[in-house]
């Protein structure tokens, strides 16, 4: 039911100092439960991860020897019997289970089953680069969606559809391919960049570009659409009453909340940046996170691969505590429903 | 049209415009007109009043004196002065700098008008920033300064808010703060009291009027002749584009000659209209639409009553709100019981409680001598047909992708599942009711006007043969003239079918016009009960004292009332 919308619910008249007081409790409240939901993912996570692990087909002590030794053969109870005892195999599944968790909570995620290194380590020396990849990923995706906004979005049709097309086309393009053709045309025929870069700066620029420019596609459809949208405000028309420049009507009020949809996409876009480096790091022949994993799961090295699934799941976690942060920065409206 | 506005005294003119059109270029490259030769002059510390129903150009023409009529228009006239400035072909950077230093605007609908993520206290600083004015300390507290001389308590909370935070009135004055911040010689404010209470539109009404007697000159579009006939020395009423009639605010309100002014001056409800038509329209003809259903001398008792009646919510801050104390009322067969109060004070709730979607903390409520909000919900729905509702809103309450046929279809087989094979032909007969046509049946709601969406409600409405209609708002969203073709419908419904109304409405010349008993609500509290002339005539509770004393009155169509007789 409908009344003339004259005062919002959420006004009160109390003074500054008790609803300031209130609200600092209110938020603190939401942080918590925010907090405990996240280590209740992390925690689900962790525990998916090992039920699959221990439930998979396949005795995992045999699978241990042969990654070790490079052979697939069947191995004798003698064979495995120290394996089973160093690796704790044998014991049941609820020891099993409380040691795992146990040594997680002391960031200790095993031991590789092909080199014995501690899985840890293995994914510290390699998890720089692949940060580095994503977020510079990340960073230049909003550098250019947001000039591309500015540029194309709420203007004449013309310019209109130029920016949505160019959002459709870079969206669509697959990594692997961006990331050859970059390959072919910078760097082995211009020669402007490395062929092989490695973590040099040079290096990663092509990688980045790879993995930014169809996540700026997608964030600039999101993008334009609330552009578009609150470019028609009636609040817009009153900043330009006032003497407002078009550019400056589009920075300071239009962008802020075009912004919206696509910090909820940043969430999700870590994710896709985390898989989409393994396999640019494959095309630049790039160290990474990328090649642990590919070659982890092609050695079916169980203990690396689920130690990299807790950690970029971790990752994911915590990114998405961050959205949630510089959501409510950008609108402050949601204070209230955090 | 040749229009001589009062008096002119040379130099003291701030706007000329000589045969303004605009028109807009579609996207067929068909160009629409909807500013045709509009001509008029703007004295310092006058008051000129745009009149007219939406889509008559008002705001255009306000527009283009900013140079803000769209970005399509194509904006011509002989004249267009500011201060003896030929306004026509300025540069860009020229427009932003007159912009809110020599003319301020107040648009319409403060919600949206002010950026909701931003704290108003910054709106409000933006004109003096993007002009240079002061340093960031000394632009502070100037905002300080302009919420207090609009008005606003506490200024120093408030410009820490944001728009959503603030209610209505604060709203609106915030808008006009950032409107006035450069001291700009010319103010022009869009529908300035539109959808606010009557108290909170007498304090934006003196606050206009006080920047009127500091000089500034004023442009007001309204659609409410009653604001109108409050601050404006001179009218242009405005329709389809044309000014069909100009002149002194006395003479145009008081002595009418064109037929849609009259029209206008006509359809504003008050307690002088009761009994008679708003509209031009003659009656509707809806006593075919339920032969010998009902038998309306059969029960003299209440239709519907409530006793006592106490609801409360708890707010998002946990704290418990009574939005409806010990409420109590009847509704009679052929009744209109209105119930008039400011926003919060309960009206929605009650409606809410009577419809028996919100069941009351205490206090019972019967319809149709039995027992109604404590019924469980089989019964209820078997007499759910017999109470409907129309809100202010229909367009949320239809699904936006029903057409008209199937909206009232659906109502038809819930009323009279027997014969729903008939539902169609049905459909079409309260189509005819409510004054639609065949063309309507394939309509969907959303391309509708506001007054078409309303009587495809109001169809919905009596597809069911209630006893009961309530109306929550129903007309407080429409155009003047719309309004009084609803209001003459209802009244028409009413006496062809002897249904009861439970009319919400924060209007009180709508209230008076319509009722024939009032209740005045005030925080939850029925502060005063009883027959509507009485009420208005001699209000017992100060708070409807102080509501009365609020509202604009027209007087001058009281005037022209006499002088007709």
């Amino acid at each position: 039911m409908s009344v003339v919308q004259t005062s919002s619910p959420l006004v009160s008249p109390a003074p500054a100092g008790d609803t300031a007081g209130r609200r600092a409790r209110v938020l603190t409240r939401l942080a918590g439960i925010k907090l405990l939901s996240s280590l209740f993912v992390l925690w689900g996570t962790a525990t998916v991860t090992f039920v699959v692990l221990a439930i998979l087909p396949g005795d995992r002590a045999t699978i241990l020897l042969n990654v070790r030794s490079g052979l697939t053969v069947p191995r004798s109870p003698a064979e495995l019997a120290p394996v089973n005892r160093e690796f704790g195999f044998d014991d049941s599944f609820v020891t099993q289970y409380l040691t795992y968790f146990g040594r997680l909570l002391h960031g200790d995620l095993g031991q590789s089953y092909q080199s014995g290194r501690p899985v840890a380590t293995i994914i510290g020396e390699q998890i720089g680069p692949t940060f580095v990849l994503a977020f510079a990923a990340l960073l230049l995706a909003w550098v250019l969606t947001i000039a591309w906004t500015l540029l194309t979005a709420g203007r004449g049709p013309r310019l209109r559809s130029l920016g949505s097309a160019g959002e459709t086309v870079t969206a669509g393009l697959p990594q692997y391919w961006v990331g050859i053709l970059l390959l072919i045309v910078f760097a082995a025929q211009l020669g402007w960049f490395p062929v092989i870069g490695g973590t040099s700066p040079s290096g990663t620029i092509l990688p980045v570009i790879t993995l930014a420019v169809p996540l700026a596609g997608f964030l600039g459809q999101a993008t334009r659409t609330e552009f578009d949208r609150a470019i028609r405000e009636p609040f817009v028309l009153s900043a330009r009453t006032r003497g407002m420049g078009d550019l400056e009507v589009r920075w300071r009020h239009v962008l802020r909340h075009a912004l919206i949809p696509g910090i909820t996409l940043s969430g999700w876009a870590i994710g896709t940046l985390l898989s989409g480096a393994v396999l640019v790091e494959t095309v630049f022949a790039r160290p990474g996170l990328g090649a642990v994993l590919v070659t982890a799961v092609g050695q079916k090295d169980l203990a690396v691969v689920s130690g990299i699934v807790v950690l970029v799941s971790a990752l994911y976690v915590v990114i998405n505590l961050v959205v949630d942060v510089v959501y409510v920065a950008v609108d402050p409206r949601l204070r209230g429903s955090l | 049209m040749n229009i001589h506005l009062g008096e002119p005294v040379a130099g003291d003119r701030v706007v000329r415009v000589k045969n303004l059109n605009v028109s807009f270029v579609g996207p067929a490259g068909r160009s629409h007109h909807v500013v045709k030769n509009v001509s008029f002059d703007l004295h310092r510390g006058q008051c000129l009043a745009l009149v007219g129903e939406s889509g008559s150009g008002k705001s255009v023409t306000a527009r283009s004196i900013l140079g803000l009529s769209g970005e399509t228009a194509v904006v011509e006239a002989d004249a267009l002065e500011l201060d003896g400035e030929s306004l026509l072909g300025r540069s860009d950077s020229w427009w932003r700098r007159i912009r809110g230093s020599r003319i301020g605007y107040v648009l319409q609908d403060a919600l949206v008008s002010l950026d909701p993520l931003r704290p108003v206290g910054k709106e409000i600083a933006e004109p003096l920033r993007l002009h240079r004015r002061g340093t960031r300390a000394t632009r502070e507290a100037q905002v300080l300064e302009l919420l207090e001389r609009v008005g606003v308590p506490s200024p120093g909370l408030r410009a820490r808010q944001r728009s959503g935070e603030l209610s209505g009135g604060l709203r609106q004055r915030a808008l006009i703060a950032s409107a006035i911040a450069l001291d700009p010689g010319i103010v022009i404010a869009d529908e300035p009291t539109t959808a606010l209470d009557v108290t909170v539109q007498a304090q934006v009404l003196d606050v206009l009027k006080e920047m009127l007697e500091a000089g500034t000159s004023v442009i007001v579009i309204s659609h409410d002749l009653a604001v109108v006939a409050k601050l404006a020395d001179h009218i242009l009423v405005m329709q389809d584009g044309q000014i069909v009639e100009s002149g002194r605010a006395e003479d145009v309100l008081r002595r009418p000659r064109h037929p849609y002014t009259q029209q206008l001056v006509d359809a504003v409800p008050s307690e002088h209209t009761k009994g008679t038509r708003l509209s031009l329209d003659g009656p509707a003809r809806t006593r075919e639409l339920f032969p010998g259903t009902r038998d309306h001398t059969a029960d003299d008792g209440p239709l519907l009553e409530a006793h006592h009646v106490v609801k409360s919510f708890r707010g998002p801050d946990k704290v418990q709100r009574t939005a409806v104390d010990d409420v109590s009322f009847r509704l009679d067969r052929r009744e209109t019981l209105g119930i008039v109060g400011e926003s919060g004070s309960g009206k929605s709730t009650l409606a809410r409680i009577a419809l028996a979607l919100e069941t009351p903390d205490s206090g019972r409520v019967e319809f149709l001598g039995r027992p109604w909000t404590a019924a469980p919900p089989r019964e209820q729905r078997a007499v759910r047909r017999r109470i409907s509702v129309v809100q202010q809103d229909p367009l949320s309450s239809f699904d936006p992708r029903w057409r008209v046929s199937r909206i009232l279809v659906d109502a038809i087989r819930l009323g009279d599942p027997v014969n729903a094979h008939r539902a169609e032909e049905r459909a079409l007969e309260l189509l005819g009711a409510v004054r639609l046509g065949e063309q309507h049946l394939d309509a969907l709601p959303l391309r509708m006007s506001g007054g078409q969406r309303q009587r495809v409600a109001i169809a919905r409405a009596i597809a069911t043969d209630p006893d009961v209609i309530v109306l929550d708002e129903a007309v407080s969203a429409l155009d003047v003239s719309v309004q009084a073709q609803i209001l003459d419908l209802l009244a028409d419904l009413q006496d062809q079918l002897g249904v009861s109304y439970l009319f919400i409405s924060h209007d009180l010349g709508v209230i008076h016009h319509v009722s024939d008993r009032v209740i005045v609500m005030q925080d939850g509290h029925a502060v005063e009960q009883g027959p509507a002339d009485q009420i208005f005539s001699d209000p017992q509770h100060p708070y409807t004292q102080k509501l009365l004393e609020s509202l604009p009155r027209l007087e001058y169509a009281t005037l022209r009332e006499a002088v007709s007789r």
